[in-house]
């Protein structure tokens, strides 16, 4: 049995499932399904080993938790965009590609969604670079070896650590005009009043800002990882040719640090374009801050549209794919080149 | 720097078998930049311990010292530990007596479902970065992509067939649901770093090894998997604190047995109607962000070493098979070097150049 197990297994495993299904309760049916499922997969696994076919045998645990996981979710909300849905409500109704077209003429071409957009764009401009910036010029800092480095690294990495929900709360008390100590200190200098939030810029400014420094230290570990991976003799030799330091840092320290450079941008655009949490909890998306995934919570979650909302978020998806793709083929064609 | 041990030196304070080279004047540089990036978080730990009438004073009270009369006493509060025992008991009624929170649960809620998930997935991620990386299957890149798209999507999109498939199941407020859920969160990193940590290591030791008639279980585990320790060490730090502090999935997954800090943090500080609690508040992060602030002090060192050992390198780099082959590395070298006059018959300088040669080719 041998080369057959699997064949064996898959049809004891149909019969009993059928068997099952149809004489048992469904609570007690549902677990003799999955037990079945189980055996299967064991003689699968049995199969594979045996024929040396490690590969899958390896990869296999990891796609089954993400398929029952995420790609099944994944794929159910697929569907759901195609229907009309609300997660309150009990009727379904085959829609095709209606939810589509009504949001991409209703919902982004009305003037606040299509503002929502361009703020997301907006934002995944600026709060990427502000972190790419600020977390290379941190890790240019720590790059060297010195006293205390340790103790120091630790001091810049724990914004990363603290909970959303707590640090965008203090941002939020930071911000305040009347305890928050910013104003404090601004109204102390000037005289006036000052509201940070008042304005859009202020607000897209004070939004950006909590992001940048919570998310910084991430690209500056990256950044650090690059920049101690430098060999020191590439350095010493380009002292001897008295190269600039403009040329040394174009020509030995960015190559190393450029693929992971690109990693951090690639994760950090990716989390970018799903920036809510913090425009939640500090401006509620007033004075023009919405942006497309904070929409999509409120229509998703407090509207009940689940198919809209699904079908929002396939669009988000697409275009955060299509920015990947582009990411990953700029990398790897640079890669080539050099 | 002069070369004579300083007093800090000896006690410690430096890196074992580091090599300094930049001084004090580096340290002070960086600790006065560090000091500003961390003064938020340092106004969260004093207001943990700012009398609770004091949270919101105006001027705002934001030193416990007054810095030997650096800053004005009207500046200064007086530290008090009260607000972390009313993290765990205070009075929930108006003129009640103090009532357990329920607090030491959430802690331990929070700490075995982050630790079980994100060591669940370095199992599972592990293992499969191992396969991707050794037995390529077919369109190996398409899979790996699909890996990263999961985590593309927003949150709120998968939310909820999640729910209905846990109910379904039986798994919603159950730590078995959040663990599972989490390990599928943190399969994507684990995969994607620990992927390229595999790439890294150089594939001649296990042929060599297989040679030798190792098994591929043993190639795996006593030649594989103890040289990328770092990278283990380094994806953990980076899972545990993405896990830890996840807010949306369980807000909407975790019962009142399964409930985690960052939850109950929400509720804790938003219920009774005053508005914000800004001391207990305070007071919970500072308590939650003490065991994640250890781990990633304690895995530091592997942290930097970890990370650079695996993602510079990102493409599977195999080493020629004849060692010593007369490769040219002049032309692979960086475009700005190539002009310098290398001592090419030095041959250590020069088997390290054609090493760093070759990395350049695969970064």
């Amino acid at each position: 049995m041998s080369a057959a197990n699997w064949r064996l297994a898959i049809l004891v495993g149909l019969a009993i499932s059928a068997l099952a299904a149809a004489a048992l309760p469904a609570s007690a049916s549902f677990w003799i399904v999955g037990a079945m499922v189980a055996l299967v997969a064991a003689a699968f696994v049995v199969n594979a080993y045996r024929r040396r076919y490690y590969g899958g045998l390896l990869v296999a645990p990891a796609i089954a938790v993400l398929f029952v996981m995420n790609i099944f979710p994944l794929l159910w909300s697929l569907g759901l965009s195609f229907f009309a849905y609300q997660s309150n409500q009990q009727s379904i109704r085959f829609v095709g590609l209606n939810n589509y077209v009504k949001v991409l003429t209703n919902e982004i071409a009305a003037p606040d969604n299509w503002h929502a957009l361009t703020n997301t764009a907006m934002f995944v401009v600026l709060t990427v670079s502000a972190q790419m910036i600020v977390g290379f010029l941190l890790a240019m800092l720590f790059a060297k070896q010195f006293p205390l480095r340790k103790y120091l690294l630790i001091l810049v990495l724990t914004p990363m650590m603290l909970s959303v929900v707590a640090s965008g709360v203090f941002f939020t008390y930071y911000y305040d005009p009347t305890f928050g100590i910013l104003s404090y200190v601004i109204n102390s200098i000037t005289g006036g009043q000052f509201i940070l939030m008042d304005s859009k810029a202020g607000a897209v400014a004070g939004i950006v800002f909590a992001d940048a420094w919570m998310w910084s230290p991430f690209v500056m570990l990256l950044a650090l990882a690059g920049l101690v991976s430098v060999p020191k003799y590439l350095y010493e030799a380009a002292a001897i040719d008295r190269v600039s330091a403009w040329r040394r840092f174009w020509s030995i320290t960015f190559p190393y640090i450029r693929g992971l450079l690109m990693l951090a941008l690639l994760f950090r655009t990716i989390e970018a374009f799903k920036l809510a949490d913090l425009v939640i909890l500090l401006t509620k998306g007033g004075n023009d801050t919405m942006t497309i995934s904070y929409h999509l919570i409120r229509i998703a979650n407090e509207q009940n549209k689940t198919s809209e909302g699904a079908a929002i978020s396939y669009i988000m998806l697409f275009m955060v794919i299509v920015l990947t793709n582009l990411y990953l083929y700029l990398a790897n064609r640079r890669n080539r080149e050099a | 720097m002069p070369d004579s041990i300083s007093f800090w030196e000896r006690i410690g304070w430096r890196r074992s078998g580091g090599v300094t080279e930049a001084g004090w004047d580096r340290t002070l540089v960086v600790a006065v930049v560090s000091l500003v990036y961390f003064l938020p978080v340092l106004f969260i730990i004093f207001t943990a311990i700012t009398p609770q009438e004091l949270a919101l004073s105006v001027p705002p009270t934001i030193s416990p010292t007054s810095l030997f009369g650096l800053i004005p006493d009207q500046f200064v509060f007086t530290p008090t530990l009260e607000n972390f025992g009313s993290v765990f008991s205070r009075v929930l009624t108006p003129g009640g007596q103090p009532e357990p929170t329920g607090f030491d649960l959430y802690f331990f809620n929070s700490i075995v479902i982050a630790s079980v998930s994100v060591l669940l997935a370095l199992v599972i991620g592990t293992l499969a970065a191992y396969g991707f990386s050794r037995y390529p299957l077919k369109g190996n890149d398409t899979y790996l992509f699909i890996i990263l798209t999961t985590r593309m999507l927003p949150a709120i999109v998968v939310i909820i067939p999640v729910i209905l498939m846990f109910r379904a199941m039986g798994l919603s407020g159950s730590y078995t649901g959040i663990i599972l859920l989490y390990t599928a969160f943190n399969l994507a990193f684990t995969i994607w770093m620990m992927k390229s940590f595999f790439d890294e290591l150089s594939p001649d030791v296990e042929d060599a090894a297989r040679i030798d008639g190792s098994s591929e279980a043993k190639v795996f585990f006593k030649i594989c998997l103890p040289q990328v320790i770092a990278g283990l060490a380094a994806t953990f730090v980076f899972g545990l604190i993405l896990t830890w502090n996840e807010f949306l999935f369980a807000l909407l997954l975790t019962g009142p047995d399964t409930r985690t800090v960052p939850v109950a943090m929400n509720q804790a500080v938003s219920s009774g109607g005053r508005g914000t609690d800004w001391t207990l508040l305070a007071a919970i992060e500072t308590l939650f962000l003490i065991p994640v602030f250890l781990v990633t002090f304690f895995l530091q060192n592997h942290l930097l070493r970890g990370v650079t050992f695996g993602t510079v390198k990102r493409e599977p780099c195999r080493p020629s098979r004849s060692a010593g082959s007369p490769r040219s590395s002049a032309h692979s070298l960086p475009s700005g070097m190539s002009t310098l006059p290398w001592p090419r018959a030095k041959s250590s300088a020069c088997s390290a150049l054609r090493a760093a040669a070759r990395r350049r080719r695969c970064a």
